[in-house]
């Protein structure tokens, strides 16, 4: 291969080719966010519009007071996700994190099967008293409150 | 006193600060021999200060001085020694005077060392360390004041979050702060080599050990952040895309492109604009970092010291640096002199690819880390994870593993890929046959798969260099890319294992009974208490035997922290050449039975191991450049001195 090219040409195609590349990591990115973008559900959308059976997503929400159940294994939970709207049924297998507990949030990493039911890989819940699922930060109280009311009633 | 003090030291030091960056832009306004003078010095005694200022702090921390804010909010006197004193920085206000430290004294090391780069340079080099370290004493003496009293003082302090409670996690700040303040230093220089038109081979060997420095600490950091995420978190995951990781991530991307870029510039004197443009970047992206952490813009679960006016701040600070930066940029790049000419197949044509395909990786990370942010300005909550990352940084990451497998055969310049062929080929076969056995033998995704193919391949073609040359005279420089390189192929081996091959179980035992994983046969023995300083324990004891071998032990907690209160979980970890146990002891359920999760996860360790290694390579580098440095300067004063004392005779006679 020759070096043939001036200098300053050379630069401007390596600007080209660098530039290039970098757009289509860019678009590629936008279309692969877009894709992501029915990533986070609560409870009222999964409802509303369900993903489709087995694809991987997000479920955030409220653990509903009451309805925290462990199975006969020992090792399997079922427990209810709302958010003041509308209320999705969990599984969960598995140690659950810290701070998991009845009426506080918790975002469930997993898929929708074809009862409905959330199968949760992965809880993210509050790593200590500070933390909250970023999706859940600006539940306000009031929806809070509502969700639990919802399922003490 | 010591407060007060620790304050007072905090003050002088910006205030030379200010002075450095006065007299830095005056000498170079025009020459002003005798402000020339000031700048140097002014660098290390505000380094020493700043220093001085955070020893203060450490002393405050260890007395525990209950009558200081910070301490009281973060500490306790109950709590070990050694959590006293890492207490000083797990926290918002020491974890920035720390970072201040670091960036003075880096700033006062380049001062006292730094002898290659022209006069002005380095007097701009300088000035331009001072008006980014400014902006962090202001951060720090008008919003962050570490050594505020608390009147009346406190009884008790409230204790450190258990979950830093951890010898790893202690140190863990430090060192990645040690590379994100390095990168301050890469930027500097940019800044100054722009300021002063001298992008020279000259300026990139003298700002490589700094980028070096800073890119060994950021791989040591991310290193051991995602091994404490791994046995801290309990879930037996090493990387989670998690917003606080890219923050580190992301930095790391532009460091390695600078360093390999910076090479390029130093032994050919090509990319100059372009590597100057990498420093710049590359601090933006500490900067970027920095800001998503601090200002509790997403709530992260390693995020901590949540405040939006602090977010302001460093917001406001980054869009001055970058900003300003950008613009001198705009302004100069065009009179940065044009570099060497090179042909596409050559070592600089190879370095291209690894450059345009690191920062391609980190546009993907940047992007999917701020979409979230942007779509929640339109209301809309989005959380991106490893659906997304993962296939599609692969599709960058993949090809240019390919060109790290040939790009250090070829010769700089001009090269034929007919010259490499017998090695490329040796290469292609391998990999091939590595996909094929391991293709016809499991049935693992598709990205697994591939990363086993390639990390046996990178691993060939990283010790091909070697081939033929007398190992002693090798420079330590070539030692460590080699090392580099083969870390990234350990490493790469690791992940794509666990994630093929790990075995879990998940079981609610009674003590007595036997759960197999994988090749092991763990007992559950019993559950005890234990009691530790600011902590009391359920234990449970394990014993797992690796097909059949010899019993060892596992001792798996559940713990409860009294202040503050909480609960966590400590995984007991078994480590064999190939692979870990990880075990975690959950709640007690009805029936005396007690949950308890396996996992047996293969060649997981090798992913940290590479870590290590890729560090490792980095530190050979640096060592090899300093050394080869010195041996220059001093040959270089033997010759004046032999050149004087000639002249000298010559004069006498």
């Amino acid at each position: 291969m020759n070096t043939g090219l001036k200098a300053k040409h050379q630069r401007l195609v390596l600007i080209a080719i660098a530039m290039v590349v970098l757009i289509a990591a860019g678009l590629l990115a936008a279309w692969a966010l877009r894709s992501q973008a029915s990533y986070f559900y609560v409870p009222s959308e999964m409802i509303a519009n369900p993903p489709e059976a087995g694809q991987a997503v997000r479920l955030g929400g409220m653990v509903q007071a009451g309805s925290l159940k462990t199975a006969a294994d020992g090792v399997t939970i079922n427990f209810v996700v709302g958010d003041g709207d509308a209320m999705v049924p969990v599984r969960y297998s598995g140690i659950v994190p810290d701070l998991f507990t009845e009426g506080s949030g918790v975002v469930a990493e997993g898929r929708l099967d074809a009862q409905g039911t959330f199968i949760a890989d992965n809880l993210l819940a509050k790593h200590d008293e500070n933390y909250v699922p970023r999706e859940l930060h600006d539940m306000t109280e009031a929806q809070k409150r509502a969700a639990m009311e919802e399922t003490t009633k | 006193m010591i407060a007060e003090f620790g304050l007072a030291a905090l003050w002088l030091a910006a205030a030379l600060a200010a002075l450095q960056l006065v007299a830095g832009a005056l000498v170079l306004g025009r020459d002003e021999p005798a402000l020339s003078a000031l700048v140097r010095p002014a660098a290390v005694v505000q380094g020493v200060l700043a220093a001085l200022s955070f020893a203060a702090l450490i002393l405050l921390f260890v007395e525990t001085d209950l009558s200081v804010r910070l301490v009281a909010e973060n500490s306790h006197t109950e709590k070990p020694m050694i959590f006293k004193i890492a207490g000083a920085w797990g926290n918002h206000e020491g974890s920035m005077l720390l970072w201040v430290t670091i960036m003075s004294l880096s700033g006062g090391l380049i001062a006292l060392i730094e002898r290659r780069l022209p006069e002005r340079t380095m007097i701009a080099t300088l000035a331009a360390q001072a008006f980014v370290g400014l902006g962090f004493y202001a951060f720090l003496l008008f919003s962050s004041n570490p050594f505020a009293r608390l009147s009346p003082a406190a009884p008790e302090g409230l204790g450190l979050n258990p979950l830093l409670q951890d010898i790893g996690l202690a140190f863990h700040p430090p060192t990645l702060y040690l590379g994100y303040v390095g990168l301050s230093v890469a930027f500097s220089f940019a800044v100054g080599a722009l300021l002063t038109r001298q992008v020279t081979p000259e300026f990139a060997r003298a700002m490589r050990p700094w980028v070096l420095g800073a890119w060994i600490f950021l791989t040591i950091g991310i290193t051991a952040g995602s091994y404490w995420a791994y046995y801290e978190l309990g879930w037996g995951g090493w990387w989670f895309w998690d917003p606080v990781e890219n923050a580190s991530l992301m930095p790391w991307l532009a460091a390695t492109a600078l360093l390999h870029s910076a090479s390029v510039l130093a032994a050919r004197d090509a990319l100059r604009a372009w590597t100057i443009m990498l420093g710049v970047v590359a601090f933006s992206m500490s900067m970027i970092g920095t800001f998503l952490v601090r200002s509790g813009i997403l709530t992260s679960v390693h995020a901590f010291a949540v405040d939006p006016e602090r977010g302001s701040f460093i917001l406001a600070l980054l869009v001055l640096y970058i900003g300003s930066a950008l613009t001198l940029f705009g302004l100069r790049a065009g009179t940065v002199a044009e570099g060497e000419r090179f042909s596409v197949t050559s070592r600089e044509g190879a370095l291209v690819v690894n450059n345009v395909a690191l920062s391609a990786i980190l546009a993907i990370v940047l992007v999917g880390t701020l979409y979230p942010l942007v779509t929640e300005a339109f209301d809309i909550k989005v959380s991106v994870g490893p659906p997304y990352f993962n296939p599609v940084s692969a599709l960058f990451f993949l090809p240019m593993l390919l060109v790290l497998a040939v790009g250090p055969l070829l010769r700089w310049r001009r090269d034929s890929l007919g010259r490499v062929q017998n090695e490329v080929v040796l290469v292609a076969i391998v990999a091939l046959l590595v996909l094929a056995g391991v293709w016809f033998n499991t049935s693992i995704g598709l990205l697994p798969l591939l990363g086993l193919a390639l990390s046996v391949a990178v691993a060939l073609a990283s010790v091909l260099p070697l081939r033929g040359r007398n190992l002693r005279r090798l420079p330590l420089a070539v030692w460590g890319m080699v090392f580099a390189h083969l870390g990234i192929a350990v490493a790469l081996f690791g992940m794509s294992a666990d994630s093929a091959f790990t075995k879990e179980k998940l079981v609610a035992a009674t003590p007595g009974e036997t759960v197999e994983v994988g090749p092991w046969k763990v007992k559950f023995e019993t559950v005890e208490p234990v009691a530790g300083p600011n902590w009391t324990a359920l234990e449970g004891v394990l014993s797992a035997s690796y097909s059949g071998g010899k019993a060892r032990q596992m001792a798996p907690q559940s713990r409860e922290f009294w202040s503050p209160v909480q609960q966590t979980s400590e995984s007991a970890l078994l480590t064999r050449w190939n692979g870990q146990l990880y075990a975690v002891l959950g709640d007690e359920i009805e029936g005396g039975r007690w949950q308890l999760r396996l996992w047996w996860k293969p060649f997981v360790i090798w992913i940290w191991l590479g870590g290590l290694m890729i560090g490792f390579g980095g530190f050979l580098a640096l060592v090899g450049r300093v050394v080869d440095d010195l041996k220059r300067r001093s040959l270089q004063q033997r010759i004046a001195r032999r050149r004087r004392t000639a002249a000298d005779e010559e004069a006498a006679a």
